[in-house]
């Protein structure tokens, strides 16, 4: 058979599967999924990965299409290339979903996160958590004599350095959206 | 042209429009409007059953014995969790079936009201897809598309729960032709590119091998059609999974046996040997791989699959061919004709020579015995006494469903109803009553052991009531066989709890649900009472004593890989190390 030229794990996908699909170091993707907005849609997306065993380190969910009924699901998971291929081709086969993109293979892309923030501080610490919230062009959404919510939007390492910044300077709150994405150009 | 009628009405007129002819169901307050329109009509006959989960087997048995879906009508909260076994197991083998369950009225649900529970959210993990309906007018639509669904790609079971006072309310009804079935759409033409390279390796092999799988069954029979005429014209040997039995005639010269943990020697061994295998239809089970890591080691491997999430998931292939096997077949032998039906007949014959020395070793070859019945001569016994008629075999699940596999030959497709995936004991019997219901006048035998015919007896009763004259044969070893012969190999011989104590006396237990049974122990008299069985007008339960400690062989054990079965007793003593004891 060697004549040929049959390679372990060729196939023609694309370029993510020259990859070698036994690898075993976990990588991070992000999954676009397109789903009809139906009661339970949701419980079945995610029901797969915690009945296949798979992990979910970010979920976003959203309608997009009104009058279509689409929801768009952003999930951020991690596995193995061959983990990461099971996950995509599973959910695939939910009925209710229409399409499934690996965004983290597709080429460039934006990832977008919301955080809220709430910092309690005075004196020297309040105006320092100000002046970090300016570098950080985060917005003061809410503010009392000894607190500020402040919301900041940006890639998620943007939110982890702010809200370790903010940490020593009186946090004691926050919120995340977690990720949204969406690929660059057309 | 559309109608106004009652949601109940709407399920009737829906099932007849799908053309469905046997509904398997049991009633209950949350379906009562839907049981009153069933009493008004003869088109659909109902089979009362005596437990849910026997209506949804018989429903198996029914789809896998038509190709058509198998129908169920169960009530809210009982009804449908005593479904879920059923399911679950439809999903595994992928038969579709359609099951249609009450439910409390949507005012009132999530009151926890009487015999409410949340059908959807139990079933979700355990069906294709499942519907709530809450308006009576997106009710036929939902029907039609739930016969979509299971049908299509690969198919499975789906469930659309029905509220009391949808099925009460009024509406316009819609036929199926009016529906759209949407996105869902699964491919069923492989690409011809992929095609075209699997034929250039079928040119090239000097050792394939053709690994066979419910995928063929599930086709069609135009897909059993193909993969013969494949196999016929190339030569290239043929295996099984237990569920694509029939797919390929067992008479068949190219005929290698199951494969797989029971599988036969020659056909694990030309699976381990082979440098090109073609599987079609089936999905790499650990059944049938063994030890992932030594599983073929020197092959390139194609996988014709029509589920994309099939392909690589325990193994890695060369070439993976999404698509229906029937479709993917034809263009295959297409291609393979117009390119010359190329070959490697060198190649060919030194394989089959290699082969036929594995044959020679007889791996189904056991110690006969006058004085008991063995197992293993039983079904020889029922094979001979049944062949030439057009013979339904359905099983339980243990010991006797790997001896039924071994030593029974099927020849034709939908004609092996088992319980593959999820080895659901208790199987056996009500799929046999779902196969006669479809198949009145053909013999349907329940091949069955002691434990698993008791787990759902109740189903005699249905049996009996609707005069459908399936015939029980139980191979009784007062055991629970297959787990006695893993704690013999496995756990020291500490059998625990795999002894079945006070067994019901079955020629008594079949007077009692107004059938007849007999008893045979003596291997002079089982051709005479395994005629008697099939001579019978009427349901019938063969209590057949059997052999106390036969084990099943050959057997992979556990964490070893195809080259490493075992052909018999001798060779068992250790043989299982601690991490494959963790297998199951």
């Amino acid at each position: 058979m060697n004549a040929l030229n049959i390679q372990k794990g060729m196939s023609s996908h694309s370029a993510y599967d020259l990859k070698d699909p036994n690898g075993q170091i976990e990588e991070s993707h992000t999954l676009a999924i397109m789903v009809e907005n139906e009661p339970g849609v949701l419980a079945r997306v995610i029901g797969l990965f915690s009945g296949r065993g798979y992990n979910i380190d970010s979920l976003t969910v959203a309608e997009v299409d009104h009058q279509g009924h689409r929801s768009r699901i952003t999930v951020v998971t991690r596995g193995t290339p061959a983990v990461i291929e099971q996950i995509k081709a599973q959910l695939g086969r939910i009925v209710v979903v229409h399409e499934v993109h690996d965004l983290t293979v597709e080429g460039p892309v934006v990832e977008r996160e919301l955080g809220l923030f709430k910092v309690k501080g005075q004196g020297e610490k309040r105006v320092e958590a100000l002046r970090i919230a300016e570098i950080f062009r985060a917005n003061v959404v809410d503010s009392t004599l000894e607190s500020f919510v402040f919301e900041l939007v940006g890639p998620v390492s943007k939110l982890d350095a702010f809200a370790e910044l903010m940490r020593p300077l009186g946090l004691i709150d926050l919120a995340r959206t977690g990720l949204a994405a969406l690929s660059r150009g057309v | 042209m559309s109608r106004m009628m009652t949601g109940a009405r709407m399920v009737v007129e829906a099932l007849r429009d799908q053309g469905v002819d046997t509904v398997f169901g049991y009633p209950g307050g949350a379906v009562l409007p839907i049981y009153d329109e069933i009493f008004q009509q003869n088109d659909i006959t109902h089979i009362l059953v005596r437990h849910e989960q026997g209506a949804v087997h018989m429903a198996e048995g029914y789809a896998r014995a038509t190709g058509k879906p198998g129908v169920v009508l169960v009530t809210s909260g009982p009804g449908a969790t005593n479904a879920v076994t059923g399911l679950t197991d439809a999903l595994l083998d992928s038969i579709p079936l359609i099951v249609l369950s009450g439910q409390v009225p949507t005012f009132m649900i999530g009151t926890d009201g009487f015999q409410e529970a949340d059908t959807v959210g139990i079933t979700r993990p355990c069906t294709k897809h499942n519907w709530l309906v809450k308006d009576t007018g997106k009710l036929a639509e939902t029907i039609h598309k739930a016969f979509h669904v299971a049908t299509s790609g690969r198919p499975g079971p789906v469930l659309v729960d029905i509220p009391k006072d949808v099925q009460f309310a009024s509406d316009l009804y819609v036929g199926p032709k009016q529906v759209d079935n949407g996105p869902y759409q699964p491919v069923k033409k492989g690409n011809l590119d992929a095609i075209t390279r699997l034929v250039e390796m079928i040119e090239q092999a000097e050792r394939p091998i053709l690994y066979t799988g419910g995928g063929v069954i599930n086709s069609g029979p135009g897909a059993s059609q193909l993969l013969r005429e494949l196999a016929e014209a190339t030569g290239f040997p043929v295996t099984s999974t237990l569920m694509g039995l029939g797919a390929y005639p067992a008479s068949g010269k190219n005929w290698l046996g199951m494969l797989g943990m029971h599988g036969l020697y020659e056909a694990n061994l030309a699976m381990h040997g082979c440098d090109l295998m073609i599987n079609i239809g089936a999905r790499f089970d650990d059944r049938i791989t063994g030890r992932i890591a030594d599983f073929s080691p020197n092959s390139v491997k194609a996988h014709i699959d029509i589920d994309p999430s099939s392909i690589n998931k325990v193994v890695q292939v060369e070439l993976p061919i999404v698509g229906d096997v029937g479709h993917v077949l034809e263009d295959l032998l297409k291609v393979w004709k117009s390119r010359g039906r190329k070959l490697n007949s060198a190649g060919l014959k030194n394989w089959w020579g290699q082969i036929d020395e594995w044959r020679a070793k007889k791996c189904l070859a056991y110690r006969g015995s006058d004085t008991i019945i063995k197992p293993q001569h039983a079904l020889q016994r029922l094979e001979a006494l049944t062949k030439g008629r057009d013979r339904y075999i359905t099983t339980e699940v243990g010991q006797h469903q790997m001896w039924a596999a071994q030593y029974l030959g099927f020849e034709e497709p939908n004609r092996w109803m088992t319980s593959g995936g999820l080895g659901t004991m208790g199987y056996g019997l009500p799929a046999s009553v779902g196969v006669q219901a479809a198949h009145p006048e053909a013999l349907v035998i329940n091949v069955a052991g002691d434990a698993s015919w008791l787990m759902n007896m109740q189903e005699m009763g249905t049996a009996v009531q609707f005069r459908l004259p399936v015939k029980q044969f139980i191979l009784n070893n007062e055991r629970l066989g297959m787990v006695r012969q893993w704690q013999q190999l496995l756990h020291g011989e500490r059998y625990s709890q795999s002894w079945s104590d006070s067994l019901p006396d079955f020629v008594k237990l079949a007077e009692a649900f107004g059938c007849k049974g007999a008893q045979v122990s003596d291997p002079k008299d089982l051709d005479d009472a395994i005629q008697q069985m099939m001579d019978y007008d009427g349901p019938f339960i063969l209590d057949v004593l059997v052999e106390k400690h036969e084990n099943c062989f050959p057997m992979i054990p556990s964490g070893k890989p195809h080259n490493e079965m075992l052909l018999g007793e001798a060779e068992t003593l250790g043989v299982i190390e601690s991490e494959g004891a963790v297998l199951v």
